[in-house]
């Protein structure tokens, strides 16, 4: 029997493994919503919500059971399955990514040696971006099932944004590809974790990378899609309920996986600087990378508030000229300049 | 011509370098503005919990009051309907009947005190107005209500507790003692 020989612990492990991530990816994503009103009100001499819970910790449940008891309206000329489909495909994309990214080494529990990382992928960032890309289908189906004309034009704006920005970003990471050789994520942090964080050989590198991030995940200055004043909340303007959580989640989701691509990829990962993991015991050092890739991922997120709070929103001609004419150029050069230096090198 | 202030600008509209044009240096600035709010002290009061203290001539609810022996000191004369510019207050009067001497001060009191207090503009006109010190304005608002009917203030409402009956209430009300 072929089928006996088959690891099955590795299944059951695995499947424990991916229950974990995705609960803790929504647990933190329940109170990234929490954070960002928070820190928009502190950002404004504001109290922000204090009234639920100690220090208004319970405020996220009573927003999601709020959502959970909100009619669920579905408009009458819309396409109904591509309707139920948006929301859905927007979250699994979200979801999705968290797949490959390396959350610690690896932990000993019961005798195994399980692997922090649900899919150490050989091709694991081609991967991401290939998800990342889909997410935006999730904002174009949504858009165009709605048949309203500013959901329309809102999914059109994001889709046209997601495609400019994704180059840039594309080039950006050329040049890091260039350095570490591999498109393994689990292989990039052993890199940077034996050497140099990549953010030291590439700053602009990064510094693209950050700004298509935004873009990507349509958050201020980029979330023209979502414009309030001109689209009336654009692309989920027509949804309710939950179905109108699950865009609004699946937001703070993409910025967490976003937050733990950046981190991976420029920041070592689950490295914590000056402190060798090898000769802690297997658990301690596990237990330090995650809290360590997780207090990477809460600096982010505050950044990545702290921009919203501060940056208005780009008019869409300075959108559209700021990813051709200055990110896309500025990527090329530096991907010129990054592979020039290594040959120089001769590496 | 002259200009009207020395802080009078012309409008600048040349280009944009290349570095505003990437809007970098602009945006770490504007940050820089945000982070340092972070620090600065927040000027909201919590305020079920806290309350911000009102200024001692404050005119709030209106109190219907009794003398030392917990009488009602109101004869019902009329003189604060009169006096009020909003119309808020109407009152029927009434004989004081013999063994009530303990509850009215005088022969004639007010059987019917109301106020609307949707109307009421907390002027204080009628405090000013009485004759007998029977009705002063107190430290409190008027709470929200359901309904219209809910903000017409009765004699219940607005009557001070007795100060014999009950001093702890009556010294609440008058606010001699803490809340």
């Amino acid at each position: 029997m072929i089928l006996l020989s088959f690891d099955w612990m590795l299944a059951v492990e695995k499947l424990i493994l991916i229950a974990v991530i995705i609960l803790a990816s929504l647990g933190i994503a329940l109170y990234t919503t929490f954070a960002e009103r928070k820190v928009a009100a502190i950002l404004q001499d504001r109290r922000g919500p204090n009234r639920a819970g100690p220090f208004g910790l319970l405020q996220p449940l009573a927003d999601g059971l709020k959502l959970f008891f909100k009619e669920d309206l579905i408009p009458n000329n819309s396409n109904k399955f591509l309707f139920i489909l948006g929301p859905a495909l927007a979250m699994t994309a979200a979801l999705m990514t968290c797949a490959v990214v390396p959350f610690g080494d690896k932990a000993e529990v019961f005798g195994r040696t399980v692997t922090l990382q649900i899919a150490d992928v050989n091709i694991g960032i081609l991967y991401v971006f290939a998800v990342v890309s889909l997410g935006v289908y999730g904002i174009m189906i949504g858009g165009w099932a709605s048949n309203n004309k500013f959901s329309l034009i809102a999914a059109l704006r994001g889709a046209s944004q997601a495609i400019s920005y994704e180059l840039a970003m594309g080039l950006s990471l050329i040049a890091v590809l260039m350095i570490t050789g591999t498109l393994q994520l689990g292989e990039i942090v052993k890199q940077q974790m034996s050497g140099q964080w990549n953010i030291v050989y590439q700053p602009l590198g990064f510094l693209i990378f950050f700004i298509c991030a935004l873009a990507e995940c349509n958050r201020t200055p980029f979330d023209l899609p979502e414009a309030e004043n001109e689209l009336n909340f654009g692309y989920h303007q027509e949804y309710s309920s939950m179905k109108m959580g699950f865009y609004l989640f699946a937001e703070y989701v993409n910025m967490i996986i976003s937050s733990a691509v950046m981190a991976t990829l420029f920041f070592g990962g689950y490295d914590l600087p000056f402190l060798d993991e090898s000769t802690l015991p297997v658990n301690i050092a596990a237990i330090i990378g995650v809290a360590t890739l997780l207090t990477k991922i809460v600096i982010f997120l505050f950044v990545f508030m702290w921009i919203r709070w501060t940056i208005p929103r780009f008019r869409y001609d300075q959108l559209m000229n700021l990813g051709w004419k200055k990110m896309i150029p500025l990527a090329l050069a530096n991907m010129l300049l990054t592979g020039a230096v290594i040959l120089w090198l001769g590496k | 011509m002259q200009a009207l202030t020395n802080r009078a600008k012309p409008v600048e509209r040349r280009p944009m370098t290349w570095l505003e044009s990437i809007y970098l240096w602009n945006i770490i600035k504007g940050m820089a503005i945000t982070f340092s709010h972070i620090f600065k002290k927040k000027p909201t009061i919590n305020y079920p919990e806290q309350k911000r203290p009102f200024s001692p001539v404050f005119r709030g609810l209106h109190v219907l009051n009794r003398d030392e022996e917990g009488r009602e000191r109101c004869t019902a004369c009329g003189l604060c309907a009169v006096a009020c510019p909003a119309e808020a207050i109407t009152m029927e009067a009434a004989e004081r009947l013999p063994g009530e001497e303990n509850l009215y001060r005088e022969e004639k009191y007010a059987a019917k005190y109301e106020i609307n207090m949707l109307r009421c503009i907390f002027c204080g006109l009628c405090e000013e107005a009485c004759p007998k010190d029977a009705i002063y304005l107190s430290e409190t608002f008027a709470p929200s209500n359901y309904t219209r009917k809910g903000f017409i203030y009765g004699k219940d409402d607005l009557l001070i507790p007795d100060p014999k009956q009950a001093p702890a209430d009556f010294a609440k009300a008058k606010g001699l003692a803490e809340a």
